[in-house]
């Protein structure tokens, strides 16, 4: 089962305990946006083979939002860390260099 | 190709079966192609089969990184029903069935159609409304269902426990010609029919590249070397997002584990497939006996055919519930398939932003229905440029908001 540690109460925290909120670090766009800005927000998604940064809900828990970062080809966790941010600390990209080099996600590597 | 026949059988037989050949070639890579499908499962097979049936196209290589069928198409529980929604789905969906009927005969290879009828049950008042909707829309739509009694399911499933406490059976929409099929044998139809009109299938051949010249394709690269093409059709399921990034665009799928298990084989109990899309969980009796249970997705991205298990546990448990003797059945093997999902559960079959390539995807979970209807559309769309059953499931409706929303029609499992 996949566990992730949750970056604010520190509970390593099993799969029912989570809920899997979908791909991370999303430029929104709303009322004003161009269809092509409003598209790219709702629909397109990076659905990598490997690296993969996601938002997730420690629901049956302390209840907060966080981020994981995790590789979709093994199921591999690398990281987790807060929701207050809208691009991965360099500890954890460091992490994912260790085991992926020459990784990329979007414009981050 | 040799026909299969009573007297084919009889001819090998007088001498000791010497005479049967293979069912398809599997030839070197040519230098160039009209057309090539990335993808040997049901939907890519079946394009290159209308693609040749239809529209004379013969000039075709499918190309599969693996073994034929041996994705989602080999993955699945076999279901096959066209009870949806939206006049769009509705179309599609019914044309898949209604191939199946006469596909033995057609492919001549027997692919084991089994029209056993269908029921979805309505477990809350939700449902009973839902699928009442339902039930009218395929009246306008001309694919035969009806909304039954509890007692009618009774008759129909005698092992089902109306009166769960949590999930009474309150009623169910009933599928006549809704059944099943042998998925194997759907990919080894469409790939013999292929070979014997000279397409080239291609196994153990990845696709690594696609090679573009001024917008438009010009061929791809694999690990059998470089392939030109004058066209060429993405039907990789899962793997769309993959392959969509070596062609230059995106898409909007995410690939989700989708996970299916079957028990023992045990004498004949249940002769209808039951769906219970409010426990996420469907079953039918297989031929050889074994009780086929499909669950539902997982939550995150994944790449690796296989779920979480608790998913089988959620699954399990709910229908233990509906049908209480499976409750000491053991469970033989459990798989899980990569399903590419879309945001409104509708497929893609569209042009793509690369002039000469085509996509076939976002069937989701339920693509194995609708393998015919999909390559008969897919091929007409590759040939002509548009399909009356395809025009419908474009990539452009993401952008223009014109979503066909089965996720919402069709509760959760497909």
């Amino acid at each position: 089962m996949l566990t992730l540690q949750c970056p604010y109460c520190g509970v390593m925290a099993e799969e029912t305990e989570l809920h899997a909120g979908g791909e991370a670090h999303l430029k929104r766009f709303g009322p004003g946006s161009s269809d092509e800005d409003f598209e790219t927000y709702m629909f397109m998604r990076e659905n990598p083979k490997g690296v993969h940064f996601e938002r997730w809900r420690h629901v049956n828990g302390c209840g907060k939002w966080f981020h994981a970062a995790r590789c979709t080809a093994t199921l591999e966790v690398f990281g987790t860390y807060s929701a207050q941010v809208s691009e991965p600390p360099q500890q954890i990209k460091d992490a994912i260099t260790a085991k992926r080099p020459g990784w990329s996600w979007r414009n981050f590597a | 190709m040799k026909r299969y026949s009573a007297f084919a059988i009889a001819r090998e037989a007088a001498r000791y079966h010497t005479g049967w050949e293979r069912a398809w070639a599997s030839p070197q890579p040519k230098k160039k192609y009209d057309v090539i499908i990335v993808g040997a499962g049901g939907h890519g097979l079946a394009t290159a089969y209308y693609l040749g049936k239809n529209f004379g196209i013969t000039n075709v290589a499918v190309i599969e990184k693996g073994w034929l069928g041996g994705g989602n198409t080999g993955r699945n529980t076999t279901i096959i029903r066209s009870n949806y929604l939206q006049d769009p789905s509705a179309a599609i969906y019914e044309k898949a069935r209604s191939l199946y009927e006469t596909m033995s005969q057609d492919l001549n290879y027997n692919v084991m159609f089994s029209p056993r009828g269908l029921i979805m049950l309505a477990q809350t008042q939700h449902e009973v409304r839902g699928y009442l909707r339902t039930a009218h829309a395929n009246a306008l739509q001309g694919v035969a269902t009806e909304f039954i009694t509890p007692q009618q399911v009774k008759e129909l499933v005698p092992i089902i426990n109306l009166d769960g406490p949590r999930y009474p059976v309150l009623g169910g929409l009933l599928q006549k010609r809704g059944g099943t099929a042998r998925h194997d044998a759907v990919a080894w139809g469409y790939a013999r029919a292929c070979s014997g009109m000279g397409m080239d299938i291609i196994q153990q051949c990845e696709v690594t590249g696609v090679r573009r010249e001024g917008g438009r394709v010009v061929g791809v690269d694999t690990t059998k070397g470089s392939i030109d093409c004058d066209k060429l059709g993405i039907v990789v399921a899962g793997h769309s997002g993959v392959m969509a990034e070596k062609a230059g665009f995106r898409l909007p799928i995410e690939s989700l584990a989708l996970q299916a298990l079957v028990s023992e084989p045990i004498k004949p109990c249940m002769d209808v497939v039951v769906m219970a899309n409010t426990v996420h969980g469907y079953m039918s009796q297989s031929d050889k006996g074994e009780m086929v249970i499909g669950g539902g997705t997982d939550g995150f991205n994944n790449y690796t055919q296989r779920g979480s298990f608790h998913h089988i546990e959620e699954t399990i448990r709910a229908l233990i519930e509906t049908f209480p003797m499976i409750s000491r059945l053991k469970m033989l093997r459990q798989w899980g398939g990569i399903v590419d999902m879309t945001g409104d559960r509708s497929p893609i079959l569209s042009k793509t932003p690369v002039e000469g390539i085509f996509v076939n995807c976002g069937w989701g979970t339920g693509g194995f229905k609708a393998i015919p209807g999909s390559g008969w559309a897919m091929a007409e769309l590759m040939a002509k440029g548009h399909s009356p059953l395809a025009d419908e499931f474009g990539l452009n409706r993401f952008a223009e908001g014109r979503f066909i929303d089965e996720s919402v029609a069709a509760g959760v499992a497909h």
